[in-house]
């Protein structure tokens, strides 16, 4: 296909495509305005860092006067009164927003099996998950139907898909980013991510989203002072690469483990020195963050009764029949499962057993990272154990599932950056390297990212497309 | 019944001075608004927005924790309540649990002449929900309606120990706790839903009833009467006081069980991690100098400076607008005579008419009055008519008094008569009444009591009794 002349053509081609496909990446479109954007853009009415550059938004994410679901059904129909500030931002620097991108309901999952609006599809092979819970925000990049998408990662949710999808993906220090609009699934661990084609759209993306907010207390203004794609620079010498040895542990796929310590090994030839470093309590990582996760999410979902907004059906009753007739019908099966037990893990009694010890617990890790990056300058390891698994492969197995999420967790608990960077493939499907770093320490990890990237040929689009 | 009774509060106070809201800039000025006009994403907890501290009300409650003598805490953090409610947003509701940003305080409250000293376990802040409005009455309404305005409002929660030995001690405290919060001008005390008060209650020996919903002060004492008297009844029938918790209804004046110990409420408290722990210990310092002088010290002053008696000084600091009312008015006449006037007349005549010192007339013209009186124009029983009338009158809507003392003393003819006329009327009076002069002359003391009066009657009351009195017993030995 020829380059486009204008970004409204490019915005259109774009759409033709997303309205012909079998991904279903996204649940809304934003086709209107986004064209209309486009040709603003083309008039020289909109500029910015972004103008231009079709950009999707996981669902979770509020979008002002857009519907906004997080793929429940509890959510049918609302449209939010504001824009997160990641959004806002993205509008300011004149992005086309192409639409609203499927995920996991309430990015409670690993394959954005559980949406509502079905499941997303890989772009690399249609019977395979695209990784989740941002599958949607992934495979649309993946399957050029935008060139970025922002992501939330609570566990892994951005750099799972980008891993399966073959894709870029930043999982930013926790505050580096505003979670203002962020619709809140596990509040204390999740925070909005860059998906891209390559380490410089992300790094681009992350440029634009990054930056303290005074209506996200937990956000810091470290970014302000910080430009990410200054550090888009080909060298890697003289750094130390530290490799986790739990993060290769019982269960992971051999071309997996083959694939990223080829990537070391490359890194390694641009000069960097590596050596094995131990993270000991990275084996309770799963347990601490299921805890933390549900307990949150508990509290956090409670505010949806179909009452305000979204989902209201049936008659109205009484009040307790009402919002418990609606959340029976509105939430999803996984979500009812993380509600429940995280309500159980926080009551009386068990408070301490349960949320108090998986803090206990996140503090050893927070250590162990702490620990560990006093010798070493960055972490490489397996994003995912293995590559993209098949539909429904998981999804009547939860505990298989949760497995999955191993080596993404232990970031999300110690709060550090991370950025999952295609190197290999297993077959046709595509496997990502995680590289770990200090906090806030995202521009080494960019430098390392983009230096891997510029001396592989791992950045490929999927068949077909 | 002499069963010792033991009572401690939970009172909540909405920092209804402060502009905005506890996380959010809506304004806290909605008393009068349309219901839901004042709220935003934060206050109606619509997905992913996120709470943001206000700054002052925590300046706001470490102020009230330094003037309850508390300690204040190196951090504080924030909880998450959670209950599920259709006035409560979010299904949680922000407040504090472990670290509060107050604790162990003390003040002494004044009961039947002597001081007791009543101490503070605690001083927390937390965001009010909305409010329910039904139609009708509970019973009948077929709907419920939802205000949000009053969703996020802040309060501060200021929990006693059980050292609160009477339902007359407990709204004595709670009196002292009010103004107290005025004299730090973070409380408006008079603003519908600014004080709620939970009150614990038990007999010595006996399980503790918690009494919730007591909305007015004195519907305080109303229900602790209340429940004390059913624990006593329970108690002499031989039943036993079960430990639970009791609404009380205010227009039937009754408390009715709400649920039992079994029943407790779970509410999952954990750390709410879309706040920060706030490191608080190091505000105190500059707090502590903006501290005003509070009722206790101001009466101590008072005494020192205005030469006025401990009872006077105590009615006169009660109130941060009595204070201020009298320092202006003793400040333009003797302070003396200011305080009898203030704390005596004026604060009698508000108290007997169930007003506020904010319903009375300006001190200028209290001021007015009082000069009016020493230079003789008018006499006590005048300038206390001149009172009654300008606080019977009351306020026009634009809040400026009906009349001027000056017109009530004209327009009443209240002006003290001139000494011929009593002189006149004095020999009227000893004319028209020559038994009590026969009386008078032969010993009966009273006799002239009786003829003051006549002459007092005569003046319709304009004339100076004292004055009367001399003119008579000058008259009567003349003749």
């Amino acid at each position: 296909m020829p380059a486009a002349s204008s970004y409204a053509e490019s915005a259109q081609r774009t759409f033709e495509r997303i309205e012909k496909s079998k991904l279903n990446a996204f649940i809304t479109l934003n086709k209107q305005q986004a064209l209309q954007t486009a040709r603003d853009v083309d008039d020289g009415k909109v500029t910015g860092r972004l103008a231009g550059m079709t950009v999707a938004v996981k669902d979770c994410i509020t979008t002002k006067g857009l519907q906004t679901t997080c793929a429940s059904k509890i959510l049918t129909g609302y449209v939010p009164p504001f824009d997160a500030e990641v959004v806002a931002r993205l509008r300011h620097e004149g992005a086309v927003i192409t639409g609203k991108t499927n995920m996991d309901e309430f990015a409670m999952g690993t394959s954005t099996e559980s949406s509502y609006y079905g499941p997303t599809r890989n772009p690399w092979d249609l019977t395979r998950v695209p990784g989740g819970s941002s599958g949607g925000s992934a495979a649309a990049v993946a399957g050029l139907e935008s060139r970025m998408a922002l992501g939330t990662d609570t566990g892994g949710s951005v750099r799972c898909p980008a891993a399966f999808c073959g894709v870029v993906g930043i999982k930013p220090t926790y505050g580096l980013v505003s979670r203002y609009g962020v619709v809140e699934y596990a509040n204390s661990l999740e925070q909005v991510g860059p998906i891209a084609r390559n380490v410089p759209d992300a790094a681009l993306l992350l440029d634009v989203i990054a930056g303290g907010d005074p209506k996200d207390s937990t956000s810091v203004a470290e970014a302000d002072k910080v430009t990410y794609t200054d550090h888009l620079v080909d060298d890697v010498k003289g750094l130390t690469i530290g490799v986790p040895e739990e993060f290769f542990g019982e269960g992971l796929d051999k071309r997996v483990e083959k694939a990223v310590w080829d990537g070391i090994m490359t890194l390694n030839k641009l000069g960097a020195d590596y050596r094995k470093v131990s993270l000991p309590h990275t084996k309770y990582s799963l347990s601490a963050y299921y805890i933390i996760a549900m307990c949150e999410a508990s509290s956090n979902l409670a505010r949806f009764d179909g009452l305000r907004y979204g989902l209201r059906t049936g008659k109205d009753e009484n009040w307790h029949t009402t919002f418990s007739r609606i959340r029976a019908e509105g939430f999803g099966a996984e979500v009812k499962r993380r509600i429940m037990l995280g309500t159980y893990a926080l009551s009386e009694g068990y408070y301490g057993q349960y949320y108090l010890k998986a803090l206990q617990v996140r503090t050893l890790i927070k250590n162990d990272f702490e620990r560990a990056f006093k010798d070493v300058d960055v972490m490489a390891a397996p994003t995912m154990p293995a590559p993209a698994f098949r539909l429904g492969e998981k999804t009547d197995d939860p505990l298989s599932m949760y497995l999955a999420d191993v080596n993404t967790l232990p970031v999300n608990l110690a709060g550090i950056p991370s950025i999952s960077v295609p190197c290999g493939f297993a077959g046709r499907l595509p496997i990502g390297m995680q590289l770990m770093g200090k906090f806030f320490d995202e521009p080494l990890l960019i430098r390392t990212a983009y230096t891997f990237e510029c001396n592989t040929d791992f950045q490929k689009l999927p068949e077909g497309f | 019944m002499d069963d010792e009774v033991i009572i401690g509060l939970e009172i909540h106070c909405q920092l209804n001075k402060l502009n905005s809201k506890l996380f959010c800039g809506c304004s806290t000025k909605h008393h009068e608004a349309e219901p839901n006009t004042h709220t935003c994403p934060v206050c109606l907890g619509l997905p992913g927005a996120l709470p943001v501290i206000n700054k002052k009300a925590v300046e706001y409650t470490i102020m009230v924790g330094l003037a309850l003598n508390c300690q204040i805490a190196e951090h504080t953090q924030f909880y998450r309540k959670n209950y599920y409610y259709p006035d409560l947003p979010r299904g949680f509701q922000i407040t504090q649990y472990d670290y509060p940003i107050a604790a162990d305080g003390i003040i002494t409250v004044d009961t039947d002449g002597h001081e007791r000293t009543i101490r503070i376990r605690r001083v927390h802040m937390e965001e009010d929900p909305g409010r329910l409005v039904h139609q009708g009455s509970i019973e009948t309404s077929k709907f419920v309606l939802v205000d949000y305005n009053r969703s996020g409002m802040p309060l501060i929660e200021v929990v006693t120990e059980p050292d609160l030995r009477s339902p007359k001690e407990a709204r004595r405290f709670i009196n002292k706790l009010r103004n107290i919060l005025e004299y730090l001008d973070v409380f408006d005390g008079s603003l519908p839903g600014a004080l709620r008060v939970d009150a614990n209650i038990s007999l010595r020996g006996g399980a503790r009833a918690e009494v919730k919903n007591i909305s007015s002060y004195k519907g305080v004492e109303r229900a602790l009467l209340f429940e004390i008297s059913r624990q006593q009844n329970m108690k002499r029938r031989g039943v036993k006081v079960v430990q639970e918790t009791r609404h009380y209804d205010d227009e039937r004046n009754c408390t009715i069980t709400l649920r039992s110990k079994e029943q407790a409420e779970e509410y999952r408290y954990f750390p709410e991690a879309d706040l920060v722990p706030l490191s608080v210990s190091g505000w105190q310092h500059a707090l502590k100098e903006k501290l005003p002088e509070l009722p206790d010290a101001k009466r101590e002053r008072f005494k020192g400076q205005y030469g006025i008696s401990d009872n006077h000084a105590k009615v006169l600091t009660a109130e941060i607008r009595v204070a201020n009312y009298y320092e202006y008015v003793a400040s333009k006449i003797d302070p003396l005579l200011a305080a009898t006037w203030v704390a005596d007349y004026l604060k009698g005549e508000l108290n007997y008419r169930d007003r506020d010192i904010r319903d009375a007339f300006g001190p200028d013209k209290m001021v007015y009055i009082l000069q009016q009186f020493r230079s003789g124009v008018i006499t006590d029983k005048g300038a206390v008519e001149v009172i009654r009338t300008l606080l019977d009158e009351g306020v026009s809507p634009n809040g400026e008094p009906r009349s001027e003392p000056q017109d009530v003393i004209r327009n009443k003819n209240l002006a003290r008569v001139e000494s011929d006329v009593t002189r006149t009327a004095c020999a009227e009076v000893l004319k028209e009444n020559v038994a009590a002069i026969a009386d008078f002359r032969s010993g009966k003391a009273q006799a002239l009591n009786y003829l003051v009066g006549m002459v007092m009657k005569k003046t319709r009351g304009r004339a100076d009794p004292a004055e009367v009195n001399l003119l008579l017993r000058e008259l009567l030995e003349c003749t």
